[in-house]
């Protein structure tokens, strides 16, 4: 396959993890989160308690990647921000190193432009991390923990969960 | 492509159920949604129309639970069958790690089924992936149908990589959940190959 796994360990795990804290703190959003472009949530921030996060991480890269196709329609290459706003909450959707999705959702405790003013540094600081990780990936892709034996238990567990 | 997470200790796969329009794909999401217990699920979303036609995709994650100490998912999404939304089925593509490809039986419905497996090919080149590649299954629905083609019939026409292949009546849950335990086991023997 053209696109590896996508692959974290600790140290890029939790450098991502401290920019998404400053960037929810300083731009005083509800919560924050990364999705990869196939739908996948990478990491969330914040008050979310309340909200179902797999499904609203799917529906971002679902809604980012229909608005895509988009711009390519009307001969952009794509949209790098969107912007859908509520009548208290609002959702802020980026791009970071082509594959990955910064979403963030405020509401009227803050403002659009120190949103904005925030994501831009965060989206700054976050590139060089998600490159670092798509490099390791294509030399490393990671095989520590994922060998037969974890093959054999989780054989047994699809046995065990997966019937009626 | 799946996401794995040493730090946070996961590993989320994304399974995509494929075929022509009205051939069961999201039937077999409703019934796993349906069967499987609570703490295993997450909540279904479905993107239809009025009328209950997919229109962008369903989705349902379900999860293992802790495996060697990662907690192990499996994202299912259905493509919109309906020839003309093929923009949508391309983007639901991207990152798979595993393909259902669900059949109608049904004899009038033959080539529909070749047209989605060719349709699938096309879709998965255009976002840099070869079937050959990837792990998949086939699934023959609705055999309790009349007019069905016999599994010998169709398994030769359709089943050209000779990959596992099940018959199914996902309504009644027939065989709906062999196939998922075998494209689940397919997609972790990927994983562990690499």
């Amino acid at each position: 396959m053209v696109e590896p796994n996508l692959i974290m360990f600790e140290d890029d795990y939790t450098k991502v993890n401290q920019i998404l804290t400053r960037l929810l703190e300083e731009s005083s959003s509800k919560f924050v989160l990364l999705v990869d472009r196939s739908g996948q949530m990478i990491s969330i921030q914040g008050e979310t308690e309340t909200i179902d996060s797999m499904a609203f991480a799917t529906l971002s890269a679902g809604n980012y990647a229909a608005t895509s196709e988009l711009a390519k329609i009307i001969g952009e290459r794509e949209f790098s921000v969107l912007f859908h706003q509520g009548e208290s909450e609002s959702i802020h959707i980026s791009i970071v190193a082509k594959r990955i999705i910064l979403v963030v959702v405020f509401d009227n405790r803050t403002t659009l432009g120190l949103v904005r003013l925030r994501v831009k540094k965060a989206i700054e600081d976050l590139t060089p991390v998600f490159n670092s990780i798509f490099e390791k990936v294509a030399v490393e892709e990671g095989e520590e923990a994922i060998d037969t034996k974890f093959q054999t238990s989780a054989e047994e567990e699809i046995d065990k969960l997966f019937r009626e | 492509m799946a996401l794995i997470n040493y730090s946070s200790r996961e590993i989320n796969c994304k399974i995509i159920y494929y075929g022509c329009g009205l051939g069961g794909k999201t039937t077999n999401l409703l019934y796993i949604h349906e069967k499987i217990p609570d703490n295993i699920k997450g909540k279904m979303v479905s993107l239809a129309t009025e009328t209950d036609r997919t229109l962008f995709f369903d989705f349902l994650p379900l999860e293992l639970g802790s495996v060697h100490g990662f907690k192990t998912r499996f994202h299912l999404y259905t493509v919109p069958g309906q020839v003309h939304y093929d923009a949508s089925r391309k983007l639901i593509l991207k990152g798979v790690d595993g393909i259902v490809f669900v059949v109608d039986s049904q004899r009038e419905r033959f080539d529909d089924n070749i047209e989605s497996f060719e349709n699938m090919k096309i879709n998965l080149k255009k976002n840099g992936y070869d079937l050959k590649d990837i792990p998949y299954v086939i699934q023959y629905n609705k055999r309790d149908l009349p007019n069905v083609m016999s599994f010998e019939e169709l398994d030769k026409a359709i089943n050209v990589d000779n990959v596992p292949a099940f018959e199914s009546i996902a309504i009644k849950g027939v065989g709906v959940f062999e196939t998922l335990k075998a494209i689940s086991k397919l997609v972790i023997a990927k994983l562990s190959k690499k």
